[in-house]
């Protein structure tokens, strides 16, 4: 079972501000989920690689440049003009805002 | 007691790409608008899938075949887990175990530096900090009290970011600012960064430690350089401040120190939290890079000239001497419009005379274009399309210094003029009647002027003063506005005073 102390660092690390009580729910939760990883862990998965080809085939990349071909799952190097619409949903989505700037608490 | 001190170094370069790393927004470092270069990849909406950019790939690749690296054959990206506010991801999509390139080498003054490897990462957004560190309170940009937040551009977030981490095998300041610049030197030429330092194109961190035994001693990081100079500074400053605590029995404490550029000092800097602790993972969304032998066989092939040949080249071709060179290699636009000039010349050059013609004209060329093109700039940066002169234009005033049509005075003349105006050499010297008198009459006449007026120094002269004659030869130079030869002044100054 996971300590005390590797949840509270887990949670520092998340940003997540976990009372006794969660934590202590958290040491058996988070042990829980990774005594299922450490099960998956035992297959023996040295002989199986992902196919770079079936991952671009499955996203659907194009790879085909008339310049410079031959790098699997890239993307030519072209600048695509965003349109004023988009981007601003983008800043009407965060959480505080300043002009076009995204406002934080302060840092450093 | 000698201390032994090891530094390594960690460059990270602004790649120049029209597009982001892993999306197609435009990568402009000079955008000024904030939060404009931005698209739901970038700023890591849900749902959406990364792609990498195959130019920033073949960049790192061309930067680690001119680095003597190893270039892998297999190589993935991963993500760097941390929270911090110029990451939009929570993470940094980066490479961890599979690099592009690895175990390179780089040659600075006799030394060999090695290289550990070069990685490919995307850059974090830009910070601005509204009020300063401990005086939060404080209205000084007429923020009411208590009011302090920072804002984040997103713009800079995304775009492809090259690291290169260099083994210890550098020991003083001087060696850190020269690996440096040699670095950016090669990065420009390969046109793989801009790598310009104030810009924050290329970022230098110090890793270094003072050790009494041949064991390492205490590593300390030094971030925030932004000149090679502060780099070099910064280093030498450290070395001292170590080498003080060693001597006096204290200990090193592992730490990351700024730089503070008014006091020259370096300074405990406050981390980021729980930095080291970033849970790198295979990231899923991008497939693993097979960089096949063709692939790289035709970078190599683009491969531009590296500054090392370029100085090898230029020794052999123009016979120049090492500050010379060196000039040309730091001014690359510059030592270009050399080159053109140079040919250029040729074209005024007969056969017979083209060995002897082409060492003179090398060395004029250079010679008018590091000391008066230079201090016609006055400091602005040379920019072929901007230049008025041509270089047709620039190679005909040098053969008329050559064919000694024109003293060195009148050169200068003329050469002020074509910068401002962009003219024609000859039709200036026509124009401004500036041609070398030729008549021998009208030379005499200026001649016996000069006697007249300066007999004082005609007494001098044939009392044995060697200097008197330069100085009535001055006399004759000026009256004649540069135009008379001096050569054939003091010849006939000779003659006439028998
Ligand atoms: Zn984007």
């Amino acid at each position: 079972m996971l300590s005390k102390e590797e949840v509270k660092h887990i949670a520092d690390l998340s940003r997540l501000k976990l009372s006794e009580k969660e934590i202590e729910l958290m040491q058996k939760d988070l042990s829980a989920v990774l005594d299922y990883f450490n099960l998956l862990k035992k297959i023996d998965t040295s002989k199986i690689k992902l196919e770079t080809e079936k991952f671009v085939s499955t996203v659907n990349i194009s790879h085909n440049f008339e310049d410079f071909d031959g790098l699997l799952g890239t993307r030519k190097d072209e600048a695509i003009h965003q349109s004023r619409e988009v981007v601003e949903k983008l800043i009407q989505a965060f959480p505080d805002k300043k002009d076009d700037y995204i406002k934080v608490k302060a840092i450093l | 007691m000698t201390y032994k001190v090891t530094i390594g170094l960690e460059i990270h370069a602004e790649l120049k790409t029209n597009s982001k790393m892993f999306c197609s927004c435009k990568n402009d470092p000079d955008e000024k608008r904030p939060n404009y270069n931005i698209c739901p990849i970038c700023m890591a909406h849900p749902g959406t899938l990364p792609v990498a950019n195959e130019a920033a790939i073949r960049k790192v690749i061309k930067t680690g075949l001119a680095l003597n690296c190893e270039i892998a054959r297999e190589s993935k990206f991963d993500r760097k887990n941390y929270f911090y506010p110029d990451l939009p991801k929570g993470y940094q999509i980066s490479q961890y175990d599979q690099p592009l390139c690895e175990k390179g080498f780089l040659q600075i003054s006799d030394r060999m530096i090695g290289i550990t490897r070069i990685h490919l990462e995307e850059d974090t957004g830009r910070l601005m900090h509204s009020a300063q560190e401990g005086r939060a309170s404080s209205s000084a940009d007429g923020r009411p009290d208590g009011e302090s937040f920072s804002l984040v551009d997103y713009n800079r977030a995304g775009i492809p970011l090259m690291e290169l981490v260099t083994e210890p095998d550098i020991t003083s300041g001087k060696e850190a600012r020269e690996f440096a610049q040699e670095l950016q030197i090669i990065l420009r030429y390969l046109d793989v960064s801009s790598a310009d330092m104030e810009k924050g194109q290329m970022r230098v961190e110090v890793n270094i430690s003072v050790s009494k035994t041949k064991k390492l001693g205490t590593k300390v990081e030094i971030k925030n350089l932004n000149s090679f100079r502060v780099v070099e500074k910064a280093v030498d400053f450290e070395i001292q401040r170590q080498t003080k605590l060693l001597d006096a029995g204290e200990k090193v404490v592992q730490e990351t120190r700024g730089w503070h550029d008014k006091k020259e000092i370096t300074f405990l800097q406050r981390e980021k939290e729980s930095a080291h602790d970033y849970r790198y993972f295979p990231e899923p969304d991008l497939p693993t890079l097979h960089l096949k032998e063709d692939y790289i066989i035709k970078i190599k092939s683009h491969m531009q000239e590296l500054p090392d040949q370029k100085r090898e080249r230029f020794e052999k071709e123009f016979g120049l001497d090492k500050d010379s060179i060196e000039f040309f290699v730091t001014n690359k636009d510059l030592s270009e419009y050399y080159e053109k000039v140079v040919s250029e010349f040729e074209e005024w050059t007969s056969e017979q005379e083209k060995a002897g013609a082409h060492v003179k004209a090398s060395k004029l060329v250079a010679n008018y274009l590091i000391s008066d093109i230079k201090g016609l700039l006055v400091g602005k940066e040379f920019i072929e399309t901007e230049f008025k002169i041509t270089a047709e234009n620039f190679a005909e005033f040098i053969k008329m210094i050559y064919k000694n049509e024109i003293s060195s005075k009148v050169a200068k003349m003329v050469l002020v003029e074509m910068f401002n105006t962009g003219g024609d050499p000859s039709e200036i010297v026509l124009q401004n009647n500036w041609g070398q008198i030729k008549d021998v009459g009208e030379l005499e006449k200026i001649l016996k002027e000069v006697i007249e007026k300066n007999s004082k120094a005609v007494l001098e002269y044939k009392s044995g003063k060697k200097n008197a004659l330069q100085f009535l030869v001055g006399q004759v130079m000026a009256k004649s506005r540069g135009t008379a030869n001096p050569e054939k002044v003091s010849e006939l100054f000779i003659k006439l005073l028998k």
